[in-house]
């Protein structure tokens, strides 16, 4: 699907503020609601969006730990990364998976309420993964920018 | 903190695939009446365990083809270096997250940009020329995936 500028001006509003209601995204963007309306489905219905998700704060439920954990995975075994990322799917407390070109292999998001919980999750679960050639840690303290905006 | 029971948990899996869902289509998952969903979806709002909402994009469909996260170490350190930094990465479009953390880095930045030769441009004019910026590290990632978390 191609996207002109109508599209394009609606979407940078739209990841800039995505909770806005149709008819202040709609004026923010310089259309009416209707067209707003019509061009989002256009592009939902073409896979370019997802309708909007809710984000949830883990810390307001009380996960206070963050832990970004890089790992090196055994590329000797071909089966490394299937069964790797079936596994860290398993675990309730991992909350995103990504998979990376470069020294990482891959990164998982894993959430916790207090140390103590972390380590038992990082012991009994995060450890006994399959195919862990190294990992290392990386604690959130805090998030300084969190956007979906693109320079569009 | 809220206490949270298996409703709740289950309204928060059926608003993190989508927002929009209705309190009527919700309470109808779910075995309630329109007014207590609504009612429970208005309290975890209050509680700030529904923060806002994400708009999830198709971003080579985009033109943004190349998403990297940098591993960023700071060379010099101190209040005023630290908050230079922040300032300044800060106002990077193409910037969508930055994170302090504590580990191997000292910040972890995910990046878009519309190919690799536009990921050169910046990371050497932006990046690169930061304030206090030692160094780096990039991986280019491959596939990302969100995970429901525990609210199993």
């Amino acid at each position: 699907m191609q996207i002109d500028d109508t599209d394009r001006r609606i979407l940078r509003h739209l990841l800039a503020d995505p909770g806005l209601p149709n008819a202040q995204l709609a004026e923010r963007a310089g259309v009416t609601g209707a067209t707003c309306w019509r061009r989002l489905e256009r592009m939902q219905a073409a896979g370019l969006i997802a309708p909007p998700a809710a984000v949830i704060n883990w810390r307001a439920m009380g996960y206070e730990v963050e832990v970004s954990l890089r790992f090196n995975l055994d590329k000797t075994e071909p089966r490394a990364f299937d069964e790797f990322l079936a596994a860290a799917r398993e675990v309730p407390e991992v909350i995103a998976i990504e998979t990376f070109l470069g020294r990482v292999d891959v990164r998982l998001n894993v959430i916790a309420r207090d140390m103590a919980q972390y380590q038992e999750i990082y012991r009994k679960r995060i450890l006994t993964l399959p195919h862990i050639a190294d990992i290392e840690a990386l604690m959130l303290i805090a998030t300084i920018k969190e956007e979906s905006a693109l320079p569009l | 903190m809220m206490d949270l029971d298996d409703l709740d948990r289950a309204l928060l899996r059926s608003l993190s695939r989508d927002a929009t869902t209705s309190a009527g289509e919700l309470g109808r998952r779910l075995g309630l009446s329109q007014p207590a969903a609504w009612r429970r979806v208005k309290r975890l709002e209050e509680a700030g365990i529904i923060a806002g909402r994400r708009v999830a994009v198709d971003r080579p469909a985009l033109g943004f083809g190349v998403t990297v996260f940098l591993g960023v170490k700071l060379a010099t350190k101190g209040r005023v270096s630290l908050e230079d930094f922040e300032r300044a990465v800060t106002a990077i479009p193409e910037v969508q997250v930055v994170q302090h953390v504590l580990g191997l880095f000292d910040y972890r930045l995910r990046v878009v940009a519309r190919d690799i030769a536009d990921f050169e441009r910046v990371l050497r004019r932006r990046i690169m020329t930061l304030p206090g910026v030692g160094q780096v590290e990039a991986n280019v990632l491959l596939t990302e995936e969100a995970r429901p978390g525990p609210l199993g």
